[in-house]
């Protein structure tokens, strides 16, 4: 079995978002709590400007709660950068218990999964679950610099530059995590760094076809299945692969990657990194849920587990996608 | 070996579905943009022998080939040249100003980590296998020349 239940239904009270200008122009610019006027933040490098969001990430996420640092038992945090820097310099900053979590773009379901088995295992009381990512750090690390003059092929994505922060806990009022399915390792071979929607769909297809199969329920049975940043042509090679399983997807699936950006921002498949599928599920699923206009949502984000090293040495890429099930507090 | 049958089943099914880029277009752009940075370059050299009559016309490709050079590095450092580049492609790649431009962009980028270890380290990652392969092929054709020469 990979999926599990909560029987205490640990609670997310509270959720926090921050994302860049141009992912504030996006389609979901409205939810989220803040947005940066510019890419640095004020910072000398964009690596000090994406701690710097993730540091106002847990603050916020806190303020929301009503909750004080030392409140915090656990801070669950991951980002994409070497040896995953955001998220331990924003640890040094709180005095909380911290561990790392790398998921890629799947963290944020990594560690609400991870945060809510602690909870409901009756260890920990309130955890924050924090991830993120930044388009200048991401490309800089993973592809060219800022200001080469070269165009991005059509399967391509744009890395977000967003966070998103939730607090997990025992008690108080939110939606509840009631279910999650830890997902396997899939790899089918695809070793284009630049189509990296195609290297994770199998990943989200395996882990959704083992939660509907454990569970015994149908993807009508959600108002709500969202994958992280499969992208356009991701989540329609995902719609495809559960078709050949049986499974149908309808209009209550949707990709968060594919809807970040609106038409004109040009992003090709559309948008990347653990910021999105963090910031969307922190912002606008919260959201909604909380106003009562979802009640079950299905989260899977997906992530690809490449290195630059790996690639370069021509390895394919892997992915891994982790389920959780949200529902609406009462 | 069936999961070799399943990957490559797969890899073929996405490349079907990979959407492609439209030719004609990406290729007039970077045709009339190509041509258009090489018309000023004739301009620069033009003007040069203009001016200076008594100037060799090999002084003045020099003046010219460091004038596009540094005018390149100049939009790279204002943020403008990568928005040629995303529109043109090719036609502001091919050219020296992209060649210069693959030098100064990655060498703001890693200024940050310092002088010798980021600008001067990393400053040749993009443009450093066109120089070796560049200085590799003169070495093989002054080869061919000289052996030719001998016979």
């Amino acid at each position: 079995m990979q999926t599990i239940e909560f029987k205490r239904r640990p609670k997310i009270i509270a959720g926090y978002t921050i994302a860049g200008p141009k992912e504030g122009q996006g389609n979901f610019g409205k939810y989220f709590d803040y947005v940066m006027h510019d890419d640095i933040f004020g910072e000398k490098t964009y690596e000090m400007a994406e701690r710097k969001m993730f540091e106002q990430a847990v603050t916020g996420a806190l303020q929301k709660a009503g909750l004080k640092s030392a409140d915090i038992n656990l801070l669950l945090a991951g980002d994409l950068l070497n040896q995953i820097i955001s998220s331990s310099y924003t640890a040094r900053a709180f005095n909380m218990p911290y561990l790392g979590m790398f998921g890629a773009c799947s963290t944020m379901a990594e560690s609400l999964a991870a945060g809510a088995t602690l909870i409901d295992g009756g260890y920990f009381e309130n955890v924050v679950c924090l991830t993120g990512s930044h388009f200048s750090t991401a490309e800089r690390q993973f592809r060219f610099p800022l200001e080469l003059g070269n165009q991005r092929v059509p399967t391509s994505q744009w890395t977000a530059t967003a966070a998103g922060a939730a607090v997990l806990s025992l008690h108080g009022k939110g939606a509840s995590v009631c279910m999650a399915t830890y997902g396997r390792v899939i790899d089918y071979g695809v070793t284009d760094v630049n189509n990296m929607g195609a290297a994770m769909a199998p990943s989200a297809a395996d882990t959704l076809i083992n939660h509907f199969e454990e569970t015994g329920r149908k993807p009508s049975y959600y108002d709500l299945i969202v994958t992280g940043d499969l992208g356009k042509l991701g989540s329609d090679i995902l719609i495809d692969l559960l078709e050949e399983k049986g499974i149908k997807l309808g209009a209550n699936y949707c990709d968060c990657g594919h809807c970040y950006y609106s038409r004109r921002q040009d992003t090709m498949c559309g948008a990347s990194g653990c910021g999105v599928s963090a910031s969307v599920l922190n912002g606008y699923i919260l959201n909604k849920l909380n106003k009562g206009e979802y009640r079950k949502v299905l989260f899977v984000p997906t992530g690809a587990l490449m290195s630059t090293t790996a690639s370069g040495q021509g390895e394919s890429i892997p992915g891994v996608s982790h389920a959780i099930v949200i529902e609406a507090g009462e | 070996m069936k999961n070799q049958q399943i990957n490559q089943k797969y890899n073929r099914y996405v490349e079907a579905r990979i959407p492609k880029t439209k030719a004609w277009p990406s290729l007039f752009n970077s045709f009339w943009v190509g041509g258009v940075i090489c018309l000023i370059g004739q301009g620069i050299n033009d003007a040069l022998l203009y001016i200076f009559p008594s100037m060799a016309e090999q002084t003045a490709w020099a003046w010219t080939l460091i004038a596009l050079i540094f005018i390149a590095s100049f939009l790279t450092a204002l943020g403008v040249y990568d928005k040629i580049g995303k529109f043109a492609g090719g036609g502001s790649i091919v050219p020296i100003t992209g060649f210069s431009n693959s030098i100064s962009s990655p060498a703001i980028e890693f200024k940050h980590e310092g002088i010798i270890y980021g600008t001067c380290v990393k400053m040749f990652t993009v443009a450093g296998p066109v120089i070796v392969c560049g200085v590799v092929a003169s070495v093989v054709v002054g080869l061919i020349y000289y052996i030719a020469g001998l016979i």
